[in-house]
């Protein structure tokens, strides 16, 4: 893995153009929040929260994994003049040259997890004989002898990690442990008391046990992953560990850029219809009863087509496949939000119905305070609370939706990683006897994993921002 | 005699604070005990306790209650049902919430029936016809078949109790049964509660902070303070000479007609019940209190027939504790700043697919007021009568139909709105709903002067800490949200923002009915001082005659959309020409024994204002009515000093 910088090509698809800005804006915001003393107090209550802080650390592995899958590059070929470069039609990331191995080891077919053996009997020469048997897989625990060295070795392996992965999280409790005591002025046992009874001020124990879960979690994965398909391998082979990882830069990607798509329009027109009533209500009621009563799969499915053919009708727009599969996806975002910005438009038109009539806002009336300023000052903040949850909600759910429309045949491009295609694939194998699972069971873990951290953070938050409970826990 | 109900020791705790801490009471048959105090004090949680219906959290951690000869705490569940609505039986305070909207009320009072006294079919039906005329329900047979929503509110309260005595309980439990209904609504409902309870030799415990229902109502009286009882006695011996200093200090919170000078206010608040209380609970808020009060609890005293828990009774002074100083009051310059000419407001009625107007709601039917600089003109009326209306189309929140409206001299349209928004103001009834919760006091305050451009921009943060020491917030208000704030100190902050842009007049429309009256006192105090000061002028806007009394120079009385009589407040309130002003005045709760004419008892409700009677809209109530009345609506006739009445009555017998 030789990342110089004369032998790569960066490549900058569409939606990673759009994911860095978006962190961009969401880091912007972030220092903003700091400087303004009222804004921090309640991301200060969401850090006071165990299980908020416990289901950020995990958020966060994920996004930085999506993260690092979004710094995208061509490599250059190694037979190609150096004055006139020409580079690998492949489209790689950062993520791809930090897991290495794990991307070519390819097999020739499924495998369970953890196996070295294939999951489908050949025709194989042993000993002068040919008999029909399950065949050595190339990679998968190739490094042994005997069969049954496997068990102890996986076993070896497993402790193995957990140990280094207990001897890091030490290392970083002690680390910790040093600053804090030096930052605080106390004893070492002193703080270890406090940070054992979770009287620390924020949740220590929840964010050292979370992490030390996941460091462990992790090691033991890298040290099994070395000699092993963890997750095992799918129809051509590919493992499935690998998919897995590789898809969670698509959920994030759909989870994200559609609610961006969907905030502006819903916000607008709700808060516009609920709070100017009259025609303008009317306009926006017909226009989100009408998209409403279109089944929305079957929208999806025809704008997906539609973006389909276009792509396959310019050829010459995309230089590589990459490059193609990213259109459909953002294209697939772009249709899913403005689909589904009725939901939170309906329920910020029902809630600006209800704060228009309150006092205050009669109150700013009686002052000739502007329709404008009336809304971002006394409407906007109240009904923000209301954004946030649909957010994090609509995440999970988009997360989910795009699983479902891949599964269709409507979602992201067949040759791109996701969950909805994994188990689109696992579908007719399903039918297998026995069965294969593992594609499946790795898709599900990774998606609950995701969708069930985003969603505590999200209780957490909302906890926080509502000014009744906000004190309270 | 044997009580009926006896308490003794009961301690109630939600988490960690205890809400009723060591009440001990009796009520006998046929007697109304009532429970007094503010709010916060604990008389909703006791009352809940006995019913054991406490909230999520709470629980009953020691104490006694024997309901005849039952243990009602040692009850399982299963009988509790049966005591529940079977030997006592409660009134709640909110008769939209407690019944449920899509049962008829003859079902709902068929299922207490069925419940209790196994009665189905036609002979629960009887029963509960029976029942409405009990509780003076006009039509019963037909109201059964009603849905709550189709009842008035005084209408809904007698369905509630009603429902209360299908089980025929030895006790009703009334929680604040009145206190949202309108005045006269509320002398009918008091009236029924008064009669069934002799009819019927119920035991009733009657929970209100309202010192005249309880005079008109109790024989005897228990405050409460911070889950304490801290004063018990009869009736007449507790309004003759209350004891405790804060049973004294409501008295005296109370505005009182012909009375100048401040209302004794509490400073401070009910302390929180989760810490450890130390010494007498009320001595952080307690004029007289002395070292001993700090640290020892004092126990129950027996004094003159009454009860009371405080080291220093019988030696405090006699009389009032009112501070005698006198309001500062502006010379009045007669001097006209707001006067309206056929103010009229209607809203449209829309039916059908396209919307179609098909008539209107005259919410406000032709009203000419007028307010001099410095003075105080209350618009008294019922709830939906267009008093509220009349506040919002001044300052043109909602747009009058008719009618012209001419301030400082020059007539307000809808171009020179902004010249009539710094001029007048407003302040709103329910300061919850009043202040944004997501913005802090200072923005709060800042918002009318950055729209209106009043003052130069770096000039205002000053003027904000001007107008926090202006109505008595501590100057880090500014950076707090309004949630850290109790209600009183909200009004205060509303009271803030409509003076920053300082206006002329401010029309304040019931900015006291929502607090409990130790801060109402404080906040007519405010008002009365803001008055002196500055000169303003303001709108009353109420239903509560006695803060009428106390702050107004002079009133209008309106009724279904038009004023039926204005004048001086003293010559209006205490002369009422009206038939409806003087039911109004009567119908009031007093403290003081009622002396000279009877008591005026208006009958029904006031009707919808979609469909007005003709004539004499008041005809219907009247007990006057003639039959001129239900044909041309009265002119006016003038009674000298600018007091004048619309009715026939009156116009015949001048």
């Amino acid at each position: 893995m030789s990342l110089g910088a004369f032998k790569v090509l960066p490549v900058i698809l569409w939606t990673d153009a759009l994911i860095f800005a978006l962190l961009a804006a969401v880091l912007a915001l972030v220092w903003f929040i700091r400087r303004q003393p009222h804004l921090r107090a309640p991301w200060a209550a969401v850090a006071r929260r165990p299980m908020a802080m416990g289901a950020a650390l995990v958020l966060a592995v994920f996004v930085t994994i999506g993260l690092l899958d979004s710094l995208h590059y061509r490599e250059r070929l190694s037979d190609s003049p150096p004055d006139r470069p020409q580079y690998s039609v492949e489209v790689l990331s950062a993520f791809d040259a930090l897991v290495g191995k794990l991307r070519t080891q390819q097999e020739k077919t499924y495998s369970a997890p953890l196996a070295m053996q294939l999951y489908a009997k050949e025709f194989i020469e042993r000993g002068g004989a040919t008999v029909r048997a399950y065949p050595r897989l190339k990679y998968g625990g190739a490094q042994l002898k005997q069969a049954d060295a496997r068990v102890p070795d996986l076993v070896r392996r497993v402790i193995l990690g957990l140990a280094q992965g207990l001897a890091a999280s030490l290392l970083l409790f002690g680390l910790l442990a040093a600053w804090q005591t030096r930052h605080r002025g106390m004893a070492f046992g002193e703080w270890l008391s406090v940070w054992g009874t979770g009287r620390l001020g924020w949740p220590g124990r929840t964010v050292v046990l979370t992490l030390a879960l996941m460091l462990m979690l992790g090691t033991a994965t890298f040290h099994l992953a070395a000699a092993y398909h963890v997750f095992g391998t799918d129809k051509v082979g590919q493992d499935v560990l690998y998919i897995a990882l590789k898809s969670i830069r698509t959920g994030l990607v759909i989870g994200t850029l559609t609610t961006l798509v969907t905030l502006p329009l819903a916000i607008v027109l709700g808060i516009a219809a609920g709070y100017f009533r009259g025609w303008v209500d009317d306009v926006i009621q017909y226009a989100y009863t009408v998209l409403n009563s279109i089944p929305g799969v079957l929208l999806i499915a025809a704008s997906v087509l539609i973006v389909q053919v276009a792509i396959e009708a310019h050829p010459e727009l995309f230089d590589t496949a990459a490059a193609r599969a990213d259109i459909r996806l953002l294209a697939l975002c772009l249709i899913m939000g403005v689909t589904s910005w009725t939901g939170l438009a309906r329920l910020l038109r029902g809630e600006s119905l209800k704060l228009r009539t309150l006092d205050y806002v009669e109150a700013a009336r009686a002052f000739g305070v502007s329709h404008a300023r009336i809304i971002s000052r006394h409407i906007f903040p109240n009904v923000f609370h209301l954004v946030l949850i649909s957010i994090v909600l609509d995440f999970s759910g988009l997360v989910l939706a795009e699983a479902v429309l891949s599964y269709v045949g409507v979602g992201v491009d067949p040759s791109m990683y996701s969950w909805g295609n994994m188990i689109n694939g696992a579908r007719l194998e399903l039918a297998r006897e026995p069965v294969v699972w593992w594609q499946l069971g790795a898709a599900f873990a990774f998606m609950f994993t995701l969708v069930l951290a985003a969603n505590l953070f999200a209780d957490g938050v909302r906890d926080a921002f509502d000014p009744r409970t906000g004190g309270r826990r | 005699m044997k009580p009926l109900l006896v308490v003794r020791d009961l301690v109630t705790e939600i988490g960690v604070a205890r809400v009723v801490d060591g009440v001990s009471f009796h009520v006998v048959a046929g007697e109304t005990y009532a429970l007094l105090g503010e709010s916060g004090c604990g008389k909703s949680m006791t009352a809940l306790s006995l019913m054991r219906l406490l909230p999520d959290g709470g629980r009953i951690a020691s104490g006694d209650v024997r309901l005849g000869e039952t243990d009602v705490l040692a009850l399982p569940e299963r009988d509790m049902r049966r005591v529940r609505g079977g030997r006592m039986a409660m009134v709640f305070q909110e008769p939209m919430l407690a019944l449920n909207p899509v049962l008829k009320v003859g079902d709902q009072i068929g299922e207490t029936l069925a419940l209790h006294q196994d009665l189905g079919g036609q002979a629960a039906r009887d029963a509960a016809r029976a029942l409405l005329d009990a509780v003076g329900v006009p039509d019963a047979a037909r109201r059964l078949d009603t849905y709550p929503f189709e009842l008035s509110g005084g209408l809904r309260q007698r369905v509630m109790i009603a429902m209360a005595l299908a089980g025929e309980p030895g006790l009703l439990i009334a929680d604040e049964p009145t206190t949202a209904l309108d005045v006269t609504i509320q002398a009918q409902v008091l009236d029924v509660l008064r009669r069934l309870r002799a009819e019927r030799r119920m035991g009733m415990l009657l929970i209100t902070h309202d010192l005249g229902v309880v005079a008109e109502n109790a024989d005897r009286v228990g405050v409460m303070y911070a889950g304490e009882l801290v004063e018990e006695g009869a009736r007449d011996a507790f309004f003759a000479t209350p004891q405790h200093p804060y049973s004294r200090m409501l008295f005296e919170a109370l505005p009182r007609p012909g009375d100048g000078g401040r209302l004794a206010t509490i400073a401070g608040q009910v302390p929180r019940l989760d810490g450890t209380l130390r010494g007498c609970r009320f001595a952080p808020r307690c004029p007289f209190a002395i070292a001993r009060c700090r640290t020892e609890p004092p126990g129950w005293q027996d004094f003159g027939g009454q009860r009371v828990r405080c080291h220093l009774v019988g030696t405090l002074p006699a009389g009032s504790v009112r501070e005698r100083v006198p309001h500062i009051v502006a010379e009045h310059v007669p001097q006209p700043l707001l006067q309206v000419e056929g103010l009229k407001v209607h809203f449209p009625i829309r039916r059908g697919f396209i919307q179609r107007t098909v008539g209107h709601v005259r919410a406000v039917d032709d009203v000419s007021l007028a307010i001099e600089a410095g003075r105080t003109l209350a618009l008294v009326g019922e709830s939906g009568c267009g008093k509220t209306t009349v506040g919002k189309a001044l300052l043109r929140l909602i747009e009058p139909a008719a009618g012209t409206i001419v301030l400082g001299g020059e007539t307000v349209t809808a171009k020179n709105a902004s010249t009539l928004r710094r001029q007048a103001q407003m302040v709103f009834q329910d300061p919850f709903s009043s202040l944004n919760p997501r913005m802090r006091v200072m923005d709060i305050l800042l918002e009318g002067m950055d729209a209106l451009g009043v003052g130069a921009a770096v000039a205002r943060r000053d003027a904000v800490t001007r107008l926090l020491r202006q109505v008595g917030l501590p100057d880090d208000a500014g950076g707090r949200y309004p949630h850290a704030f109790s209600g009183g100190q909200r009004q205060r902050i509303a009271i803030a923002r409509a003076l920053a842009v300082s206006p002329r007049l401010v029309i304040c429309d019931e900015p006291t009915s929502a607090l409990d009256v130790s801060v109402q006192a404080q906040i007519l105090n405010l008002l009365k001082d803001l008055q002196g000061e500055l000169g303003l002028a303001y709108l009353f806007i109420t239903h509560n005659l006695a803060v009428v009394e106390y702050l107004a120079h002079d009133v209008a009385v309106m009724y279904l959309g038009r004023i039926v009589e204005q004048g001086p407040a003293a010559g209006v309130l205490r002369a009422p020409r009206h038939p409806y002003t003087q039911a109004l005045v009567s119908a009031v709760p007093r403290i003081e024994p009622q002396i000279g004419q009877g008591v005026i008892r208006l009958a029904g409700d006031q009707p919808s204002p979609l469909d007005p009677p003709t004539g004499c809209p008041f005809h219907p109530r009247c007990p006057q009515a003639g039959a001129v009345c239900r044909q041309t609506y009265p002119g006016q006739t003038e009674l000298g000093g600018g007091h004048w009445v619309r009715c026939h009555w009156v116009a015949g017998q001048a």
